[in-house]
């Protein structure tokens, strides 16, 4: 019994059922373990966690400087709740070529126009605090941190307007912090 | 034995040693053994009444309809939520469990009662700091406190006496190990709910020691002492805080499954040697889950990721597959051996449904299994992760395992802690009977709701979801979900909490004599316990329901890897 003592030789070999679910079992796991490797290789969608360390001023220089170079438009915010972002400046990089966005307290700057089809490397870092990049509605979710440039190489599949929620608790403002990725 | 002598003998049976024996089980009860049980158990149940009262604030707030809290005072809540419920809670009530594990099943003698003092001590002083500097509004930083934010240095300090306070504890737990083998108080092999114990306390030393390399740099930090702490860094030793935590929870929660069976059914393992040899497989393979944390960071590569998701071949998940068959496959050999026989299931008919602590093992090992198991390995699937990391699914996740899982197994063991510990047997046994289903009930809607909304892309740890202005309709009914199931789920805490004090202060006492029986199922004429013990296949009715288990995780796991093809490429 559980509670007390064990005086009898307590090892037995798994047989019957037990035998058979413990093998079963194990199977499960090595599918489980062999599915990430496949994936890593054969399917699109990894987390390779490609990053460089870099300061928060340098990563605003850069990101900046890239919005100045190719900015396309201004987004103006019609969701009335979302006091946070009024104005996001729309810029759209080279087919594949870099785009920075930057996380601060308490929006994702600037928002991007990219084009369907083609292949992007998307620099996240944060200025301030941890950051969470979610992007709606595909759910598609990755960590941002101050220092380190974190880079997307990533492919729009399908067209629309797609907004960046922040998923890490960033403060008071935290639920309100948005950003824009248009795809055309 | 020949070492001690016999007035300083750790074991029971030694001539004045303070202690008694019990009434109903036979079995002697260490009078410092049962003092500590008792402040440590009750002081987890006050804290698992403020975590809870949190927790419905909380779920008031993320049903939008009804959105009571500020933003200021949601975060404040629900940092003060998981420090309660995930920290304050658990340990307090483990730290009661091991010194009952160590103790009672070996009859022996706690080892130090000075020891004893100290670590409630500092466990209480850093519990009640921690709460206290939270709720001034000093430490709005959720329970992780993720750098750069920075909360009051109180915060970290509390954490730290907690933390060092339960490692004193478990000292004693072990110190109690090593005394009870000295001095003979048993024979043979410790009992398989004292290894359950010492595997929890085992993961718990390996726990705490994370918690003190990134706490006391982030204390020093917070008083201006030394720099910043790395982000990266701090999430990564942080989660060998966080997260393994919660896996002497599991521990100490299937050793209380073992317990619990074994009372109310007369349940044993069907194999010593296997349930054992799982427990080692919880020791050695659970130490990189913080991994699961940091499956979509930057600065980890992917075979660092992968690795560490499967922490060599899943080989802990098979840890906790195994008890899964081995809890109810000893639980249909007892009843076959008292004659409940019909087919597949005639046995599961005949189980004591209506007692509260079997229910509530019962119900906790559905939920562990069914819903946070299951979620839990998907989850925390390398790649799978990018379309699930801090969403609502996490939490949809961890309240099926620590909640539907830990906090009702260890409800169902205070419904016998009570009248065994404390000597007086429960009061509004009818509420008892109802509550472990209506706490089930409830945490079983939360966590559907929580995850459907997740998976719409509703995050976790927000106030609000209407500032995007992207959300729908079924977002929202799902977060009335988890606000129906916060309530019922509340109301179920609120019974048990009102059920304990009560039993405390208006319990009839029971002085020699065995406790109020809660329902157990009869053997029936004609039959011989252990009469299945070298049958192989008595379990038909477990091998079904795993196997049923198993092809619901398949669904799950491989709909998916589908749901995660249908996202743009990236790497």
């Amino acid at each position: 019994m559980s509670l007390r003592p064990l005086t009898t030789p307590w090892f037995h070999a798994p047989a019957g059922h037990e035998k058979l679910w413990l093998g079963l079992a194990l199977l499960w796991c090595f599918v489980m373990s062999l599915m990430m490797p496949y994936w890593h290789f054969r399917g699109k969608q990894n987390s390779t966690g490609e990053a460089y360390t870099v300061k928060p001023a340098d990563f605003l220089a850069r990101t900046e400087k890239f919005v100045a170079a190719n900015r396309v438009g201004t987004f103006k915010n019609p969701v009335a709740a979302n006091a946070m972002v009024q104005e996001l400046p729309i810029a759209e990089p080279p087919p594949g070529g870099d785009a920075y966005i930057i996380g601060r307290m308490w929006q994702w700057w600037p928002a991007l126009r990219l084009r369907q089809g083609e292949t992007y490397r998307l620099h996240l870092s944060a200025l301030d605090l941890q950051h969470g990049f979610s992007l709606q509605p595909l759910n598609m979710n990755f960590h941002v941190l101050p220092g380190y440039d974190h880079v997307l190489t990533i492919t729009p599949t399908s067209k629309g307007e797609f907004t960046i929620v922040c998923n890490e608790f960033c403060g008071i403002g935290h639920h309100a912090m948005t950003g824009k990725i248009f795809v055309e | 034995m020949t070492t001690a002598s016999v007035s300083l003998s750790h074991s029971l049976a030694a001539p004045g040693v303070p202690k008694r024996v019990c009434g109903t089980t036979g079995l002697g009860v260490c009078f410092d053994a049962q003092r500590f049980i008792k402040f440590n158990a009750v002081t987890g149940i006050v804290f698992l009444l403020l975590g809870g009262i949190a927790a419905l604030l909380l779920a008031l707030t993320r049903w939008q309809t009804v959105h009571l809290l500020s933003a200021e005072w949601f975060y404040r809540i629900l940092t003060f939520h998981g420090i309660n419920m995930l920290i304050l809670w658990i340990l307090f009530f483990e730290v009661a469990i091991l010194y009952f594990a160590c103790t009672t099943p070996l009859n022996a003698r706690l080892f130090s009662r000075k020891v004893a003092w100290a670590s409630f001590g500092m466990m209480f002083v850093g519990a009640v700091m921690v709460d206290y500097v939270i709720l001034a509004g000093q430490a709005d930083v959720m329970m992780t406190s993720y750098l750069p934010l920075l909360a009051h240095p109180l915060f970290y300090l509390g954490i730290i006496l907690v933390a060092v306070g339960t490692l004193v504890g478990v000292f004693n737990f072990f110190a109690t190990l090593y005394v009870a083998k000295r001095d003979g108080a048993y024979t043979g092999s410790m009992p398989l709910v004292t290894y359950g114990a010492t595997a929890a306390a085992i993961i718990a030393v390996v726990t705490l020691l994370h918690g003190a390399i990134v706490m006391i740099p982030t204390f020093t930090y917070s008083m201006g002492w030394t720099p910043q702490p790395d982000p990266a860094w701090y999430r990564l030793i942080w989660w060998g805080l966080g997260h393994q935590s919660q896996q002497v929870n599991v521990c100490a929660m299937v050793a209380v499954w073992y317990l619990i069976s074994n009372v109310t059914v007369g349940a044993r393992p069907i194999n010593e040697a296997v349930c054992r040899t799982a427990f080692v497989l919880y020791v050695l393979f659970i130490n990189l889950a913080s991994a699961h944390h940091l499956l979509v960071d930057p600065g980890v590569g992917a075979t660092w990721k992968i690795w560490n998701t499967s922490y060599a071949m899943y080989l802990a998940v098979l840890a906790s597959m195994i008890h899964g068959f081995t809890v109810p496959a000893g639980v249909e050999v007892a009843m076959r051996e008292k004659g409940y026989t019909a087919g597949l299931f005639g046995w599961v008919a005949a189980l004591p449904w209506k007692n509260p602590a079997f229910s509530a093992a019962t119900l906790s090992v559905l939920i562990f299994g069914f819903i946070g198991g299951i979620t839990g390995v998907t989850l925390g699937t390398q790649q799978i992760n990018i379309i699930a990391h801090n969403t609502l699914r996490i939490p949809g996740h961890f309240h099926a395992t620590v909640v539907g899982g830990t906090t009702l197994a260890f409800m169902g063991l205070a419904y016998y802690v009570i009248p065994l510990i404390f000597q007086r047997d429960f009061i509004g046994r009818g509420w008892a009977r109802v509550q472990p289903w209506l706490f089930a009930t409830g945490i079983t809607l939360l966590s559907f709701g929580m995850s459907f909304a997740g998976s719409m892309g509703v995050s976790r740890r927000s106030w609000d979801i209407d500032a995007q202005g992207i959300y729908g309709p079924a977002a929202h009914l799902w977060l009335g979900f988890v606000g129906l199931g916060g309530i019922l789920a509340f109301a179920g805490l609120l019974i048990f909490v009102l059920l304990c004090v009560g039993t405390l202060l208006f319990g009839k006492k029971i002085e020699h004599r065995a406790m109020a029986d809660w329902g157990t199922p009869p053997a029936l004429a004609g039959t011989t316990p252990g009469s299945l013990a070298h049958d192989h296949y008595a379990t038909k009715g477990t091998i079904v329901l795993t196997l049923l288990f198993l092809a619901c995780f398949a669904v799950y796991y491989f709909a998916n890897w589908k749901a995660l093809a249908d996202v743009w490429p990236v790497r």
